[in-house]
């Protein structure tokens, strides 16, 4: 049952990915791209951690935080600049 | 049995919010209704996956507490940088009624308001 859940969920959270390069691409204004990149690393901690579950490894949790600390820094840096005009004055 | 269908519906809920705030920043119009996507549902559908994992690798042995560190980590991060990306959006002036960000996401011909 676990596993049936997983599979519907990894498709789901594929699909996600998908939209969520749509609008990385898309995106008329920087900021646009800004959210997307952010949410693009969101879904990639989900999909990292349900492909942790379905391989029964504990390994790639150290991969989801890294990820979800480089994603943070990412999105706080490219704002700062899109405001700013500059990261570190 | 009751493990197995804890983390099932937990997977589920969490991959269909995942999905729902990425459907919420392709489709929504304007940069001011995209960010309430991913910044709310996608966080919460994370937060869903990471503990039905927290659930399933307690419930095979040891207790295992990692999830729970990314899961107050993306918790605590998330408001920050949506603050931090609405402020950028204010200073660009994406409002939804600014000509410049239209929802076609194409510039209009002129920027001068119509003359009465």
């Amino acid at each position: 049952m676990i596993h049936v859940s997983l599979g519907i969920a990894l498709v789901l959270i594929v699909i996600a990915m998908g939209l969520a390069t749509y609008r990385l691409f898309k995106g008329p204004d920087p900021a646009d791209r800004v959210l997307a990149l952010d949410t693009m690393s969101i879904n990639g901690i989900a999909l990292l951690i349900a492909l942790g579950i379905w391989f029964e490894t504990s390994i790639n949790f150290e991969a989801a935080l890294l990820i979800a600390v480089l994603g943070f820094i990412t999105t706080v840096a490219l704002s700062k600049y899109l405001i700013r005009g500059d990261i570190v004055e | 049995m009751l493990f197995e269908l804890i983390v099932s519906f937990l997977i589920l809920f969490g991959a269909a919010f995942v999905l729902l705030g990425s459907l919420g920043l392709a489709k929504l119009p304007s940069f001011f209704m995209r960010l309430h996507g991913p910044t709310k549902a996608s966080t919460l559908g994370v937060g869903s996956i990471l503990l039905a994992s927290a659930v399933y690798f307690s419930s095979r042995g040891s207790l295992s507490v990692h999830e729970i560190l990314i899961l107050v980590f993306l918790f605590l991060t998330a408001p920050i940088s949506a603050l931090l990306m609405a402020r950028a959006g204010m200073h660009r002036e994406l409002s939804g009624d600014n000509p410049r960000h239209d929802s076609a996401g194409k510039p209009p011909e002129n920027n001068e308001p119509p003359s009465p």
